[in-house]
């Protein structure tokens, strides 16, 4: 019997061989395939065992982890609610996370490569592992400024620091409370997941960068502005059509001016006139003149179409250079297929306010480790020259005409010389405009640099316009700044 | 010059299995301790009284083996009690995880199991006598089996009818039945082997048995199929027929036997696949258990433990740091994804290895024990430890469909454990005999009461 006894032991052998095998399949070969699967919430489970590093505004944090025990240790809490929603994000067990909290999460959860050594500290010393700290850029009282002078209204308020880039509050309306979403009650997070995808106000999107693009009306004046100067054919003393409209040549169709009114009485007027008054059909020609491409170009200088990571993912604008005559018209004016997001306006502003050079918008100041220690200082960075300091002084002339007796007068602060462009976009003709309004104080020295839109008219409805809806929320922010 | 007679004897190998005992028990402190440091990051307060429990159980057995079979494999019964240390460790890391108290019960399962191996070492000094219960075997064997079908006795627990009720606990006769059937398939083969082999038709290169010696075969798939069907056991439906067709083999000596074994498996288990629900779903399970509407449903259980397995990796998360919890089961029939997840694709080899050792221990006696009955039984008991861990392993990893069986020595449950140590036992019991030198080692000791050549039956010389 021993010769079939000793088969059997090829046998046995053959059986915990393929063991072996398909063990080594399971643990090593296809381990990072299966771990992908449906419903494997092992990485979730480590993930929230591991106390996460908070995010900092001013000196207080905003996102911040509190152990609690049970399955997931960790409790994500939001001190300030919605206020900093749409740029913590939030960090959520069923539908995973938004915001700086996933763009940033290696350091929050402490796995970056910045985080080496401080995590090799953590492995020697027999510490818990835990995450560094983002510090954000922006500032906690232009960010509550912002918030409460746009109120329950529809919208966008963003501030940059012109010099830097730096984003110094960043509001869209209507927010939600990402404690909500980041609760250990799973049956809780699901609800509020669905109420908030359920409402129409759309409350998840950040409007400020990566929303839906807007129409941006006139303020979009400023970019054909400064194509034209850039253009050379153009001063501020060029000469342009000021009617009540300005025909549109192969068609039927004119470019009427805001209330069909003429912008001067005898139907002439000035660039710099045409942008204190919002001139449409001397912006019109304009667009004529230069063409679609030239407005394009500019716009592409001041960032609109870069893929814009600050970190939050910007969404470029559209802005269409191949265009007729009467399409160029309407572009020129911020109409037709343009559309921008709140934070290109801001840009704008800030290119003029900065001589011409656009600084990358930044929302992220420094990164810190578990020690408190900074491991990475952000510095500014330059991202373009939009135009030349000379186009710029003239637009930053131009620009302050608006608020002192133009269309923007809302925005005058006592005591500061205030520049900006109010805007009332178009969308339809069942809706009520967008009112928009930018602006950059003061205007011998920049501080702060805002955009405002305000969606279908915000609390005035059709009644709205750029300078009575948006501006005053603009002017709270840059009070808010120079009260610092 | 005086020549120095002393008693040692260097064929027993005592001291050796003494040392691996403490080594075994060692591994198993310092993976008790390890789970303690990782969990509550203390060392457990227990660690003195539980590891010095453990070593006087494997010390008390050792002693016995001393005594009652000195020549006894040295290597089983530290291997048997490594494994099952790991299996503690294990279990007691899922009650802290999920606030129960297995390993406490396990722990006293431990104990009886090898007190019952010691006694069995006692009373059963020759494992020969065992054969002149062959009949007797068969009936305590089908008995066992049959036991949960008893109205008011049997329990169904998952869907399965394998459990009775002793009013104190719950016992799965199975596991013991599982031993009586080998001692049975033994003592039947070894009488029946050449009217089994005798030359029979050949059909295809292939020399079939006459189609009368086919009665014993399909007795032991029928009864198989009948556990498979009143039972709804698919483990050890397909553990007794695979130990039988490999028994019958060795015996036998004839491929056919295999060819027909595996034939009769095959139609079985195309006709269970038909009639049976259960036996549809694992097997959809086992073809792709990823698939969406199974993974929250009938192979959540696979999947969660493949999960856990992939999620240690190479070298595991660490006792303790895993989350094997989630997986149902954990500590009985999903074990091994536990240790795969803590103990990583490494440890899991290490205890895979273990148990490839003891088997191929089993299955060296087999081959240098000289009666017949001694060879089909510890090939038999070797066998069934393979195929079980192949069953359960392969059924966790997603190579076979997945049974109800359990991992030897290592998972949760008494009646398990206690089947195993009375195998490990019986594997002593024939290896004492296997490795007993012909001659007397102390001169004036009495020579074996039989010479095992004697047991063989006349061989039947073979026609060409």
């Amino acid at each position: 019997m021993n010769g079939p006894l000793r088969r059997l032991s090829v046998v046995v052998a053959l059986l915990l061989g393929s063991l072996l095998l398909s063990t080594t399949w399971v643990q090593f070969v296809n381990a990072g395939e299966i771990s992908a699967g449906q419903g494997n919430v092992r990485e979730v489970y480590r993930e929230f065992g591991r106390e996460r590093g908070p995010i900092v505004v001013g000196g207080d944090p905003v996102a911040v982890s509190t152990e609690v025990g049970g399955d997931y240790r960790f409790l994500r809490e939001y001190p300030a609610g919605p206020l900093y929603a749409h740029a913590t994000g939030y960090y959520s067990i069923v539908y995973g996370t938004s915001g700086i909290e996933r763009t940033n999460n290696d350091v929050l959860a402490g796995t970056a490569d910045a985080l080496f050594y401080s995590r090799i500290g953590q492995i020697l010393t027999g510490e818990d592992p835990s995450g560094g700290s983002v510090q954000l850029t922006l500032d906690p009282a232009v960010q509550q400024a912002a918030a409460e002078a746009l109120g329950d209204q529809r919208g966008a308020v963003i501030a940059l620091e012109p010099a830097t880039g730096r984003v110094l509050a960043m509001v869209s309306s209507p927010s939600y409370d990402p404690d909500r979403l980041s609760s250990h009650d799973l049956g809780d997070v699901r609800e509020a997941w669905e109420e908030l995808n359920a409402d129409e106000g759309r409350p998840l999107e950040n409007r400020a960068l990566s929303g839906r693009l807007y129409p941006p009306g006139s303020v979009f004046k400023i970019v054909t502005a400064a194509a034209a100067l850039e253009s050379g054919d153009y001063t501020p003393e060029t000469e342009l059509p000021g009617g009540a409209e300005l025909d549109l040549p192969l068609t039927d169709a004119t470019l009427p001016n805001y209330g069909r009114r003429p912008c001067e009485a005898d139907g002439t007027t000035t660039l710099a006139d045409a942008m204190r008054t919002s001139c449409n059909p001397a912006f019109g020609q304009i667009g004529i003149d230069l063409g679609a491409e030239a407005i394009r170009e500019q716009a592409a200088e001041i960032g609109y179409l870069a893929d814009l990571d600050i970190p939050l993912p910007v969404t470029p604008a559209t802005v269409p250079g191949d265009l007729n005559a009467p399409q160029s018209a309407q572009a020129a004016i911020g109409q037709f297929d343009v559309r921008v997001a709140p934070i290109h306006i801001a840009m704008t502003s800030a290119a003029v306010a900065n001589d011409g050079l656009v600084m990358t918008p930044q929302l992220v100041r420094s990164i810190r480790g578990p020690d408190l220690q900074v491991v990475e200082d952000i510095q500014p960075e330059p991202l373009s020259t939009a135009f030349s300091p000379e186009t710029a002084a003239a637009l930053t002339d131009m620009m302050v005409s608006v608020v002192e007796d133009g269309t923007g007068t809302a925005a005058q602060i006592p005591g500061v010389q205030v520049a900006g462009k109010t805007g009332t976009a178009q969308t339809g003709n069942d809706t009520d405009p967008h009112a928009w309004f930018t602006s950059f104080a003061p205007a011998d020295d920049p501080q702060v640099a805002v955009a405002v839109v305000v969606e279908n008219g915000g609390d005035l409805g059709s009644e709205t316009s750029g300078g009575r809806v948006a501006a005053p929320v603009a002017r709270a922010v840059m009070e808010a700044v120079l009260a610092r | 010059m005086t020549t120095v007679v002393t008693a040692f004897s260097p064929g027993t190998r005592r001291g050796f299995e003494l040392l691996l005992i403490v080594v075994s028990v060692a591994v198993s402190c310092a993976a008790y301790a390890l789970v303690g440091l990782a969990v509550d990051g203390m060392l457990p307060v227990r660690l003195l009284a539980i590891g010095g429990g453990l070593l006087g159980l494997g010390l008390a057995l050792h002693v016995v083996i001393r005594v009652a079979a000195p020549y006894a494999d040295p290597v089983l019964v530290p291997i048997a009690l490594l494994i099952n240390g790991i299996g503690l460790v294990m279990i007691h890391r899922l009650d802290l995880a999920e606030d129960t108290s297995f390993a406490v019960r396990q722990l006293g399962a431990t104990a009886i199991g090898i007190v019952a191996a010691g006694a069995l070492l006692v009373v059963l000094r020759d494992h020969r006598r065992l054969r002149a219960y062959t009949y007797t075997a068969m009936v305590v064997g089908l008995v066992l089996l049959l036991l949960p079908l008893v109205p008011g006795l049997g329990q169904e627990v998952r869907g399965a009818r394998i459990w009775i009720d002793l009013g104190v606990t719950t016992f799965q006769p199975a596991e013991l039945g599982k031993i009586a059937v080998v001692v049975f398939f033994a003592g039947y083969l070894v009488v029946a082997r050449d009217t089994l082999s005798l030359v029979g038709p050949k059909v295809l290169g292939l020399r079939l048995p006459r189609a009368r010696d086919l009665g014993p075969i399909l007795v032991a798939w029928v009864a198989s199929v009948g556990i498979l069907v009143f039972e709804r056991d698919l483990g050890t439906s397909l553990l007794f027929f695979g130990i039988f067709v490999a028994m019958l083999y060795v015996a036998t000596e004839r491929v056919s036997w295999i060819v027909i074994g595996l034939g009769l498996f095959v139609a079985g288990c195309l006709v269970a696949y038909e009639l049976f629900g259960h036996v549809r779903n694992r097997v959809r399970v086992w073809l792709d258990p990823f698939d969406p509407e199974l993974v929250t449903g009938p192979s959540y259980q696979v999947v969660q433990g493949m999960y856990g397995m992939a999620d240690g990796g190479l070298l595991g998360t660490g006792l303790g740091r895993g989350s094997p919890d989630i997986v149902p089961f954990a500590e009985s029939d999903f074990i091994v994804a536990s240790l795969g997840e803590e103990l990583g694709l490494a440890g899991l080899f290490a205890v895979l290895v273990l148990y490839g050792i003891l088997v191929q221990r089993g299955l060296r006696t087999a081959i240098g024990v000289r009666d017949g009955f001694g060879k089909l039984l510890a090939a038999g008991l070797a066998f069934s430890i393979a195929l079980q861990v192949f069953v359960v392993a392969g059924g966790v990893t997603g190579l076979i469909p997945l049974t109800g069986l359990t991992m030897p020595l290592l998972a949760y449950g008494g009646s398990s454990l206690l089947g195993s140590w009375l195998v490990v036992a019986l594997l002593l019991r024939v290896s004492d005999l296997a490795r007993r030198p012909d001659l007397p080692v102390r001169p004036g000791a009495p020579a074996p009461a039989l010479s095992p050549q004697d047991e063989n039956p006349t061989q039947v010389v073979r026609l060409p």
